[in-house]
């Protein structure tokens, strides 16, 4: 089974973040970069299923030229190749704009040959925590789609490549696939006929870390790119805000083993322990 | 008028976070409804009228005449009375064999055929509120802003970088489609109102069946209900130190007949299992005490536990953010603390 990662280059914050001079973004320049986490899940999925049926993983992101080093980096766990849509500030875009251009190259790559029996995203990204370019996507493809996945099961069919006859939709030729993810009440479990988008959520898989063999073979590996269009509907964002500062009202209890009495008596004056 | 999308538990009671997206569209009505451009106040007992507002029941009370919902499958009777004491006006109830499965395009298209009559839908911003709203905006072919927190005449302002900033926006389609944060605001009672229920059996095209939930399994493992639930949960981080540190955390968790929370570098290590995770990609927790051991307070931790009432920090940095952010502190090495705290507990019981 062929399948694509879209995956997000996105700030890694921990601390306090600032913001910058046009007050409509973050200042990123000081902060680290790395992949939101659904997404570093989604690629461990796609290693596994794709090892499992024989196929391929290509990652794709749409992002600046820097972002690059993201895709080198699920090619340092597994992936097989990468696809660069390069914008170099990804945040003029709306989901819609970004579901509508990973669709556009979707269907340029099919037209070369390159098809895919499912694609895999990240439920939300770490940054603008959106949900809805997997939905999108979907849409825009005509594929059924699914959020929520922690882990996915090839139930027949697919070979690797049997999506590149089209792209549209060829289902039943293409496989069927069983998904799990966490709902309200339990595991709930799909089955759904390939191709299909899937909207990865943490905590079925641990992404692995990369070996230096894996570091090697990213250096080498072979990425195409393209060029984001202008945006279309554009991001209707009018500015950020920051939380304002709190001051601490920290009441310290005392230090050590010695200041056990005084926190049981906060417990005990909250009434939350069991007699 | 606003059309919130109401998600019920398996005792049939309107889920926490749903009465908190109910709220945000009784106290946030003349703001949605300025910003969907329809006027707010309307004479009780109008009838339906141009700019998307609905019409309205008679004999409802003033304050539930802006909020209408949506419940797909069993309604009982508690949720109807909820529902009424949350000041709704109408309840538009969905019954289908198609819709008994969960299949978000079949659910969101139910919601789709009664969208119209709004001029906003909202759901709250957990995984199915998200999904659904999400497969809403692209039927109706708008926008969406997830995370909302509030709304007023300046737009809307919504949570981004899991909580760290906010982002202001206005959406400018016929149809406004939100999800709302958790704990954006409390659930929040009012003079109840008597809602009449429409019921509606709507097609099912076999397409928006394609991904239907085909068996839902329930295993301990990955039920999270004890954690949202608890009164008092304990978190465990990084600081525990091994998988075979957490004992004492436990014998408090016991004591307190709470949950074990973990921080994901705990689930990322393999010590405890992803259903105990707290967080931005964990679960969301409203206890009456959350108390963090050995826990930093990253932002994605905290978005966690925005809704715990008293949050208690043990931990060996003073400087940490958890320590900071917490109304109670203890310095010191979470073993020894928590060891003492649970011999203090059996002492006190005697
Ligand atoms: C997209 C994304 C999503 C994320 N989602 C989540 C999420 O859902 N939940 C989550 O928790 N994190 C999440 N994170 C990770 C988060 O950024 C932090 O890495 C994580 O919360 C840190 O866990 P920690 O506090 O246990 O560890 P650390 O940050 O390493 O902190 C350990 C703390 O323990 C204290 N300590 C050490 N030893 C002791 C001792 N013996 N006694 C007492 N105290 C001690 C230290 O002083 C320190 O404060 C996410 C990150 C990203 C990028």
């Amino acid at each position: 089974m062929d399948i694509l990662v879209c995956i997000k280059r996105v700030p890694d914050i921990s601390g306090q973040i600032t913001l910058d001079d046009s007050g409509t973004d973050i200042d990123d320049s000081g902060l680290g970069h790395t992949t939101s986490a659904h997404e570093e899940c989604a690629v461990e999925l796609a290693i596994q299923t794709a090892a499992a049926t024989g196929g391929k993983v290509t990652v794709l992101t749409l992002g600046p030229a820097e972002a690059v080093e993201q895709l080198r980096a699920a090619v340092a766990v597994g992936a097989h190749d990468g696809i660069l849509i390069e914008a170099e500030d990804p945040s003029v875009f709306a989901p819609e704009d970004i579901a509508q251009i990973i669709g556009d190259v979707i269907r340029d790559l099919a037209e070369q040959g390159q098809g895919f029996d499912l694609v895999l995203l990240g439920n939300d990204a770490a940054d603008t925590g959106d949900f809805q370019v997997g939905i999108r996507l979907a849409y825009d493809l005509g594929y059924p789609v699914l959020t929520g996945v922690q882990a996915l099961n090839a139930t027949g069919g697919a070979g690797g490549g049997s999506g590149s006859s089209g792209g549209s939709t060829g289902a039943s030729e293409a496989g069927a696939l069983e998904a799990r993810g966490i709902g309200p009440a339990g595991t709930e479990i799909f089955s759904l006929d390939l191709p299909a988008v899937i909207a990865v959520q943490e905590g079925g898989v641990d992404p692995r870390y990369p070996s230096i063999t894996g570091r090697m073979k990213a250096k080498r590996a072979r990425i195409a790119e393209y060029v984001a269009p202008e945006p279309g509907t554009g991001n209707p964002r009018l500015g950020l805000e920051l939380p304002p500062e709190t001051a601490s009202a920290v009441t310290v209890l005392g230090e050590g083993p010695d200041a056990a009495g005084s926190l049981v008596d906060v417990l005990e004056e909250i009434g939350v322990i069991r007699s | 008028m606003t059309l919130v999308f109401v998600e019920t538990d398996e005792t049939g009671q309107v889920a926490l976070t749903s009465a908190e997206a109910v709220t945000f569209a009784r106290t946030n009505a003349a703001a949605l409804a300025r910003m969907a451009g329809s006027p707010s106040e309307q004479p009780s007992g109008a009838s339906a009228t141009s700019g998307g507002v609905a019409q309205r029941p008679e004999g409802s009370s003033e304050e539930g005449l802006g909020v209408d919902v949506a419940v797909i499958g069993a309604l009982t009777d508690a949720a109807g009375e909820q529902l009424a004491s949350l000041g709704v006006g109408r309840i538009h109830h969905f019954e289908s064999a198609d819709l008994e499965a969960y299949s978000a395009p079949a659910w969101a298209q139910a919601l789709v055929e009664i969208a119209p009559e709004t001029g906003t839908v909202l759901a709250s911003g957990t995984p199915r509120g998200m999904e659904l709203m999400a497969h809403v905006a692209v039927r109706t072919g708008e926008r969406i802003a997830a995370n909302v927190v509030a709304a007023d005449d300046e737009g809307l302002l919504r949570q981004v970088l899991g909580g760290a900033a906010f982002e202001r926006l206005n959406l400018d389609g016929d149809l406004q489609v939100l999800t709302i944060a958790g704990h954006a605001c409390t659930p929040e009672e009012t003079t109840p109102t008597s809602p009449e229920v429409l019921t509606h059996s709507p097609e099912v095209a076999a397409e928006d069946l394609r991904t239907r939930v085909v068996r839902t399994e329930v295993e301990a493992a990955d039920d999270t209900s004890g954690l949202t639930q608890a009164r008092a949960v304990v978190g465990a981080g990084r600081g525990v130190g091994s998988q075979d540190g957490f004992d004492e955390v436990l014998e408090l968790v016991d004591h307190l007949g709470g949950a074990l929370g973990v921080s994901r570098v705990v689930t990322g290590l393999g010590w405890r299992p992803h259903a105990e995770q707290v967080g931005q990609t964990g679960s969301r927790i409203t206890p009456d005490v959350y108390i963090a051991c050995g826990i930093s307070g990253a932002i994605q931790h905290m978005a966690g536990i925005e809704g715990a009432k008293t949050l208690i920090a043990i931990n060996t940095d003073e400087e940490s953010t958890m320590v900071q952010r917490a109304d109670y502190a203890i310095i010191g090495d979470l073993h020894e603390v928590v060891g003492a705290v649970n011999e203090e507990i059996r002492n006190r019981r005697g």
